[in-house]
């Protein structure tokens, strides 16, 4: 597809690696000749010094032929600009970034008015993942499919885990429920696994399961899951106010500690029902004070990814809380991976995700085509979601009798609304997701996984 | 630097050289020529040379700024040492210098030749010859690029070290895509040639090596009077696509894209037809008394002016015994060259409109000296770092011309000789003046001063840098 980026900051930039690396002709757009030098030798794509609200500059940049204009520039105008004129210039699908919380309830008018395809907001995005992971405290990661449905959780094994030992043909007579291990990773070693396969102690399993099963699932397996209650968050930036926001109105108890007295003011001003504290959230004794201990979950999104981070490790020594950290940059992923300190978050990063996943649905129009695509792992195994269309071929035939390549695993199917773990004497049907683990990339058909 | 990725490229590179070689054996078979066996053994040195450098695919896709240039470079020696090997094999060419110094001339589209007698050749051999004027002409990475797997973005800086020009910019997002383009339009024009030439009844062996030497600007002909014994007709066709040859390729896929008007507004373009049309008048003025005639007076200016310009080397008169203003105004066009982004070589017309751009912004900094002016190209400002890259360039330019004068000079020969053939090597054109002339040749260097001569070619063709990095020691310390 022909994709227009305009903005080539950490957003930006994220979603050119993705999409130039998906082979879309991709051209970028930035007043900074710099970033745009920067980013068009990095990665194989045409660059465009400019303003990318110009009607000329975008013409610069092949408009006409376009398909999709994402503009994450850092100014909201700026982005909602570039998304009318280039809509009106080429008719094209068009995606703008919008931070500023004044445009949050406008949200609805302003995309159907402008005609925008979609608006990403990475904050709230991120407010909402953390939500999410908040109440499944022991997961490390968990991704969505079939609009939230099913979720693909992955935790560590424990040693005291029943898992352990245990192989995984006999593991539905010993834990019951409508659940799937999807995928394993042995030190550096990613498994596929089939019913031979036995977890061992610090593994980390990936399970595929209907959301309402979850809590079930987790409990069986001696995890606990009790929901959170209390939050303590460290930093009172915009994604602060959107998540407190979430929490308050899910009936949880917030409390915010923000350095800034104007800024916890006008956060008082929003949420009537939190306690805001005016102080040093990097001051231990504060934290003390205020019960870090006693907290369920402790959010640190400060400003500073290091703050972040030094505040993340010193909670995971002292207490026993479900703890995630917001970064901002994306290069030390590897590096804040090794620290063990749980869930990491990227708003930039998510934003990226979200925005590539719609335009992956877009570029798939025919036959069986990929919904939604993670990558887990640092990318070594993707996570596949197809929807089954009337014309695909793959419809009324048993997956045992599909010959499917090696290292392709049909995790799940979702019918109506419903997970089915699949067996070999099931099918699928027209409207059906299916998702699919695969060790094998760049799938973009679900024909390229059959033999 | 990435010496697998390097390693694995080069192996590509005699792979594909491998594969062309094979293109010979094809006319060998035709004109019952036992030379074509020669040149299957040549191609199964070059897979077992390549099959040492590299095996497997490197983990690590990246080719850094540097990379990309040593890459280069080295692909093009590698090219040329065993592209020489066929020569020496069937014995047509006995010394491998002289081989060399052919097949070099032959890669970098200069068409110097070492050869007293071109007929007595095998067709093989001369089609080999004028073949690799066309691999040379686009470039073999560039080729390479559209046939590489993979999706890294740092093929650019593969592309930016073969392309000649100040500064390489994509039509289309992708390289693969650019790559491609390049070659459709080189390819649809080298046809449109044959196809003209073949309906004015040329030998169909003539027609094609003419067509890929014209397409290349490279200019080894199949006769030893290079085009002079055929007709006015297609005399003409030949000039219209040396000319056409020239021409920044941006311009036919701004006409491909249905955008005319900005085509016709490029300064190269229009600065390129200035020179040619002005080159014309004046030698038609001064060679009235030489050639009777102003029909044919008109096509030997024209035929020379769009020979010269465009660094291709054909020729139909021997212009050494033109007047000395003629031979003044040919041996400036030499220097001036084609355009960039074209195959054409030389100092390429847009940095010379460049560099009269940026006397014009100093001599009036010092009327008035507070005054800020940008220097612009097609409405475009040109970037500080271009200009700096330019005025580098030229005095890098300069620089080789005077050492590679002063090391021929060891031969004795006179100056106009000496001067001509390092313009006409360096410049990538072939013929020159005086002893190396159109209808002569530069069998009569020394060893040393072919090599120096060989190196000339290559640094022209790759302008400059791939090749003057390779002789810097620091490019292969790696700390």
């Amino acid at each position: 597809m022909q994709i227009i980026v305009v903005g080539c900051g950490k957003v930006g930039k994220e979603i050119v690696r993705q999409l130039a690396a998906e082979d879309h002709n991709v051209t970028v757009i930035d007043k900074n000749g710099e970033l745009v030098k920067s980013v068009s030798n990095e990665f194989d794509v045409r660059g465009v010094i400019g303003n990318g609200t110009s009607y000329m500059t975008l013409s610069d940049a092949d408009l006409e032929h376009t398909d999709i204009l994402i503009a994450v520039t850092p100014n909201d105008e700026v982005n909602l600009l570039c998304c009318v004129v280039a809509k009106k210039g080429a008719n094209c699908h068009t995606i703008a970034r919008i931070r500023n919380h004044i445009y949050s309830t406008e949200r609805n008018f302003i995309q159907k008015e402008l005609g925008l395809s979609m608006i990403i907001n990475p904050e709230m995005t991120a407010a909402r993942e953390i939500v999410r992971r908040l109440s499944f405290p022991s997961a490390i990661e968990i991704d969505t499919f079939s609009k939230g449905r099913i979720e693909l959780l992955r935790f560590e094994v424990s040693e005291k885990s029943p898992l352990v030992g245990l192989e995984l043909k006999y593991i539905s007579q010993k834990i019951p429920g409508n659940f799937l291990i999807c995928v394993a990773q042995r030190g550096d070693e990613i498994i596929i696994p089939d019913g031979n396969f036995s977890p061992e102690p610090g593994d980390i399993l990936g399970v595929i399961a209907d959301q309402a099963d979850i809590h079930g699932f987790f409990k069986k397996i001696a995890i606990k899951t009790n929901a959170v209650k209390n939050t303590m968050i460290v930093g009172g930036g915009q994604l602060t106010y959107y998540l407190a926001d979430i929490l308050l109105k899910a009936g949880g108890k917030v409390k915010i500690i923000e350095q800034d007295p104007k800024r916890c003011e006008e956060l008082s001003e929003f949420l009537d029902r939190a306690t805001i504290i005016c102080g040093d959230g990097t001051n231990v004794n504060l934290l003390k004070e205020e019960h870090l201990d006693q907290m369920d979950g402790l959010v640190t999104c400060t400003g500073m990814d290091e703050q972040n981070l030094v505040l993340s490790l010193y909670a995971q020594d002292k207490v026993r809380t479900k703890i995630i950290t917001k970064m901002s940059h994306v290069q030390y992923d590897d590096v804040v991976k090794s620290m063990h300190i749980g869930s990491v978050i990227n708003p930039k990063k998510l934003a990226a995700v979200h925005i590539l996943r719609y335009v992956r649905a877009m570029g798939n129009t025919l036959g069986s085509k990929i919904e939604t695509m993670y990558h887990l792992i640092d990318g070594k195994v993707e996570a596949l979601e197809f929807t089954v269309t009337a014309d695909s071929k793959v419809t009324g035939i048993k997956l045992m009798d599909m010959k499917f390549k090696s290292n392709v695993l049909i995790a799940g199917i979702s019918r109506q609304g419903k997970l089915i773990i699949p067996g070999g004497q099931d099918e699928f049907h027209v409207g059906d997701s299916i998702v699919v683990i695969t060790k094998k990339l760049g799938c973009h058909d679900f024909h390229d996984l059959l033999k | 630097m990435n010496y697998k990725m390097i390693r694995y490229v080069l192996s590509l590179v005699l792979r594909l050289e491998a594969a062309l070689m094979l293109l010979p054996c094809v006319f060998a078979l035709i004109f019952r020529e036992t030379q074509g066996l020669y040149y299957v053994v040549a191609a199964l040195i070059c897979l077992m040379v390549g099959a040492v450098l590299s095996s497997k695919k490197p983990k690590n896709f990246d080719i850094y700024n540097k990379d990309g240039f040593v890459t280069v470079a080295l692909a093009w020696l590698l090219l040329s040492a065993l592209g020489a090997l066929p020569f020496v094999l069937t014995g047509e060419i006995p010394n491998y210098i002289d081989a060399l110094f052919e097949i070099v001339s032959g890669f970098t589209t200069t068409g110097a030749s070492i050869l007293f007698q071109v007929e007595s050749l095998s067709h093989t051999s001369l089609f080999w010859r004028s073949f690799s004027h066309w691999i040379g002409g686009m470039g073999v990475l560039v080729f390479l690029l559209i046939m590489m797997p993979g999706q890294t973005g740092s093929r650019m800086n593969l592309m930016k070290a073969e392309s000649p020009g100040p500064s390489v910019s994509k039509f289309v997002p992708r390289v693969k895509e650019n790559a491609k383009i390049l070659y459709t339009i080189y390819l649809g024009l080298t046809l449109l040639e044959l196809i003209l030439l073949l309906l004015t009844r040329m030998n169909w062996f003539d027609a094609i090596c003419i067509s890929v030497g014209t397409a290349g600007t490279g200019g080894f002909g199949v006769l030893s009077s290079s085009c002079g014994d055929y007709t006015a007709l297609q005399q003409w066709i030949i000039t219209v696509f040396m000319i056409a040859f020239g021409v920044n390729f941006s311009f036919y896929y701004l006409i491909l894209c249905k955008k005319l008007k900005s085509a016709v507004k490029m300064q190269e373009i229009q600065g390129y037809f200035f020179i040619i049309l002005a080159a014309i008048a004046l030698l038609v003025w001064n060679n009235r008394v030489v050639i009777p005639g102003f029909g044919e007076n008109l096509r030997a200016a024209a035929f020379q002016v769009g020979s010269i310009i465009t660094t291709t080397g054909f020729s139909t008169v021997d212009f050494n015994n033109w007047p000395e203003l003629s031979k003044m105004i040919l041996l400036m066009l030499m220097l001036i060259g084609a355009c960039a982004g074209s195959t054409g070589g030389g100092i390429k017309v847009s940095r010379i409109i460049l560099m009269i751009k940026t006397v014009r912004k100093e001599i009036q900094s010092i009327a008035h000296p507070r005054a800020v002016k940008k220097i612009k190209m097609d409405g475009q400002v040109v970037e500080h770092e271009v200009i700096r890259t330019l005025n580098v360039y030229i005095i890098t330019y300069l620089i080789i011309f005077g050492i590679s004068l002063l090391l021929i000079s060891f031969d004795e020969f006179n100056l106009e000789t000496n001067f001509s053939a390092v313009a006409a090597t360096l410049n990538n054109i072939g013929p020159g003046l005086g002893l190396v002339g159109p209808i002569s040749n530069y069998a009569f260097f020394s060893p040393i001063s072919k090599i120096v001569l060989i190196i000339d070619m290559l640094a022209g063709r790759l302008e400059l840098f791939p090749i003057l990095l390779l002789m810097l020691p620091s490019t292969w310390r790696n700390k």
